[in-house]
């Protein structure tokens, strides 16, 4: 029988959008069984449009920044979407995949995506937001198969 | 050393080099070698861990002017 590996995806920013793609994607390469469970901001990982997906330099001391850049100038308008140009832009210069790619390469792999329900009404999102062959469920949904897994994880 | 299939997986990172391997894999048949040429340095762990975790052979692993040559085996 097959590893199993359970990822909570809680985090909707560029940055922490990679670990959950990386690692679900790597796994279903290993031959595990993967599920990704997106709940809150999570949930901005799995639609259509990643567009919105954006990393600020805002309370973020720890991301390298091409000059040193005090906090009042990261708080003005603009600077979210210059930082993930930027960041896009070595991502794509590294080799890096796209995130785009990263989840095609996890659904391809048979990962199942599972929205929180919770969390796409508490937001007023409908299903048409959201990429085709996702599931929905919810906290127990989760559990039913995180408590056979090999590999836990929140994210 | 004689192998079946080549892949170039250059100037790609972590973990294309290993989606990408395990994709081809899956199309060739049992014995068959395949040749990866990467560029990321994390492959050289990442390959072994790959062939120990999937029961695929690797049966070299070397280096050669920045490229790194694998060798796998289809189990």
């Amino acid at each position: 029988m097959s590893k199993k590996m359970a990822i909570i995806a809680s985090k909707g920013t560029l940055d922490m959008a990679y670990p959950p793609f990386i690692l679900a994607s790597t796994a279903a390469a290993l031959g595990y069984e993967v599920q990704v469970f997106f709940t809150f901001y999570g949930l901005q990982l799995l639609r259509k449009d990643l567009s919105d997906v954006k990393i600020s330099p805002l309370a973020n001391p720890a991301m390298p920044m091409p000059i040193p850049m005090p906090v009042m100038v990261q708080m003005l308008p603009g600077m979210e979407t210059m930082a993930t140009m930027i960041m896009k832009d070595k991502i794509k210069k590294k080799g890096v995949a796209s995130l785009e790619e990263l989840r095609d390469l996890c659904l391809e792999a048979e990962v199942k995506f599972i929205a929180c329900q919770m969390t796409v009404d508490l937001f007023d999102f409908t299903k048409d937001d959201f990429i085709d062959g996702i599931e929905y469920g919810g906290a127990a949904t989760f559990m039913g198969f995180a408590g056979e897994t090999d590999v836990c994880l929140f994210i | 050393m004689n192998f079946d299939k080549e892949l170039n997986v250059s100037s790609m990172s972590c973990p294309l080099p290993i989606i990408k391997t395990k994709k081809v894999l899956s199309g060739m048949e049992s014995n068959q070698v395949l040749k990866v040429v990467a560029t990321d340095a994390g492959a050289v762990k990442d390959m072994q861990a790959f062939a120990d975790q999937t029961g695929n052979t690797l049966l070299a692993s070397t280096e050669d002017h920045g490229a790194y040559i694998f060798y796998m085996k289809k189990k």
